[in-house]
């Protein structure tokens, strides 16, 4: 049985009369110790679908189930006691300013209702987890963007909850910050098999912890699967954009006048041979290098390149067909021009 | 200045800070829970209800719009009502509440709107009551800002106890008005101006050192 299932799930808002049909039809299941990555541009529904999982936001249709329980079959008191087990983290931190660092961890113990000493000793606890136990008295105001999202972390881990949300949780912090935040919930969730639901706008936030991802796209669901799939072979528009950016306009197209771009991705062995310089040998056809970046992708090497092609079809179908044979995964780019 | 003088301003300080502390001490218990419901039952609140917010709107507004010497008057029936009389420092403590009730109300709704709804967003995915966030978040986080509002109220309180003097309120306008404007003392008008002031400065500045105190936002270091 998965932990989180959203079936048909459809959630409208009325702004000024209008309804604005913000998710469409929604179906996901998330398994027992995932790291599931949602992603999207801004925009497209993946806050508001993050927010139908502990019933934030209530859905106008379909339904979401959590150990198979129903949630919209749950009473106020029974919700609640439902979202306690669900723990969350937002951009924007969300700590309590007037509470030091220990006082916010302690919360939602305190609002459980756990005696002060346990809640205390727990909170310790999370705090050596979070590396963050020499800060136990500080104040938010006192910490980094990156200590305060710890901070966050310890605070949604207080009751042990199944299931841990977060809302572009590192949206807010500098690359260096963001690596060290997703490299503390990858290892929460190895070490206490926590499953773990990732908003986010960036693709490299999934490839780096996720292990499924699914592409939110003006509302809708347009892809989902593995990370290594989406990523060698995006099949929607929206996962191509996600994944090479919007813009490729890289000056050397122009200068070499080359319009048809492509991206192809390197795995397993293709990574040994050198597919391109044999394809130039071959075909006797200039092949630019737009960008190379190798990226982690669940423990496994990956190469992604963008190539610039000659400009008239038939060397560049030629050069398509060539290292699709050498097995790598091809897709166009879409020009945005 | 001889010794009547004296224990007559003496007794003037007593009852102003009698009447302002008591007005100010009732309002709170009437004005706080009022603007929290304001707070809660708002188009953004924690349980928006459109009709109870209205009605809540609608009686600040309209007792905050009666010019406080006004209603000082009109509620002389009620007054004797309560305490039996219409005049003296106990029986200008009720138009005191009356007009610092909806004041305090919407000082309270504008404090609680300050704080984020980030904040509150996340203890409600704790699982946290209303009454939970209204007790630990709220009133909570918006402290600072609850008794900047507190110390506005006592100052203008102040304000209008002196004002009552006009109609036989007691304590310090009382004795400006009487012997400072008709029997022409204009230095005991004078003390009596000072020792507000003085008053003022003091409720002031224990406002503002407790807020300061209190917040733990803007303490760097350690």
């Amino acid at each position: 049985m998965s932990v989180i299932e959203i079936k048909n799930l459809t959630k409208k808002f009325e702004v000024e009369g209008n309804t604005v049909i913000a998710l469409e039809d929604i179906n996901l299941s998330i398994e027992k110790g995932d790291i599931y990555g949602i992603i999207g541009m801004s925009g497209a529904g993946k806050s508001t679908l993050v927010r139908s999982i502990n019933y934030l936001e209530k859905p106008n249709e379909g339904s979401v189930l959590i150990d198979g329980i129903n949630l919209s079959e749950l009473k106020e008191k029974e919700l609640r006691k439902m979202r306690a087990q669900i723990g969350m983290i937002f951009q924007g931190f969300n700590l309590l300013e007037q509470r030091n660092v220990i006082g916010n961890v302690c919360f939602p113990l305190e609002l459980a209702g756990t005696p002060k000493n346990e809640a205390r000793a727990r909170a310790r606890d999370l705090l050596k987890l979070v590396k963050l136990e020499d800060k136990e008295r500080s104040f938010p105001s006192q910490l980094s963007g990156g200590q305060k999202q710890r901070v966050a972390i310890a605070r949604a881990l207080a009751t042990n909850p199944r299931i841990l949300l977060c809302d572009e949780a590192t949206s807010a912090l500098d690359p260096q910050t963001t690596t060290s935040i997703l490299d503390l919930l990858k290892e929460i969730n190895e070490s206490i098999g926590i499953t773990i639901v990732v908003i986010t706008h960036q693709m490299s936030v999934v490839t780096e912890i996720c292990d499924k991802v699914a592409i939110i796209d003006r509302g809708k669901m347009v892809e989902s699967g593995s990370v290594e799939e989406i990523f060698t072979a995006p099949k929607s528009d929206a996962a191509r954009e996600l994944i090479s950016g919007k813009d490729i306009r890289y000056t050397p197209v122009k200068q070499l006048n080359t319009q048809k771009t492509i991206r192809i991705v390197f795995k397993d062995n293709s990574a040994y041979e050198p597919v391109l310089a044999n394809a130039v040998l071959k075909l006797g056809r200039p092949i630019n290098i737009l960008k190379a970046d190798t990226q982690n992708i669940g423990g496994k090497a990956v190469g992604e390149m963008i190539l610039g092609l000659p400009n008239d079809d038939d060397p560049a179908d030629e050069i398509i067909t060539y290292l699709k044979e050498s097995g790598l995964s091809v897709t166009e780019v879409v020009n945005n021009e | 200045m001889n010794e009547q003088v004296i224990s007559m301003l003496a007794e003037g300080i007593k009852d102003t800070l009698y009447m302002t502390l008591g007005s100010v001490i009732i309002g709170y218990v009437i004005g706080l829970p009022m603007g929290i419901i304001l707070y809660v039952t708002g188009k953004t609140g924690l349980r928006p209800n459109h009709y109870i917010y209205r009605v809540g709107d609608f009686i600040c507004n309209i007792i905050r719009s009666i010019p406080f010497l006004i209603l000082l008057i009109l509620l002389i029936p009620f007054t004797r009502l309560i305490v039996g009389k219409s005049y003296g420092s106990t029986a200008t403590i009720v138009p005191l509440v009356i007009c610092a009730a909806p004041y305090i109300a919407r000082v309270v709704e504008a404090s609680l709107n300050e704080v984020d709804t980030g904040v509150i967003e996340a203890a409600k995915a704790m699982g946290a009551t209303n009454l939970q966030i209204v007790l630990k978040v709220l009133l909570v986080e918006a402290r600072t800002s609850l008794i900047a509002g507190f110390t506005i109220t006592t100052g203008i309180l102040l304000g209008y106890s002196a004002m009552s003097g006009t109609v036989g309120g007691g304590g310090l306008g009382d004795i400006a008005v009487r012997y400072g404007y008709y029997r022409w003392q204009t230095d005991i008008m004078i003390i009596t101006v000072l020792l507000l002031i003085v008053i003022f400065q003091i409720i002031q500045m224990v406002g503002t050192r407790v807020a300061t105190g209190l917040d733990r936002r803007k303490r760097k270091g350690n």
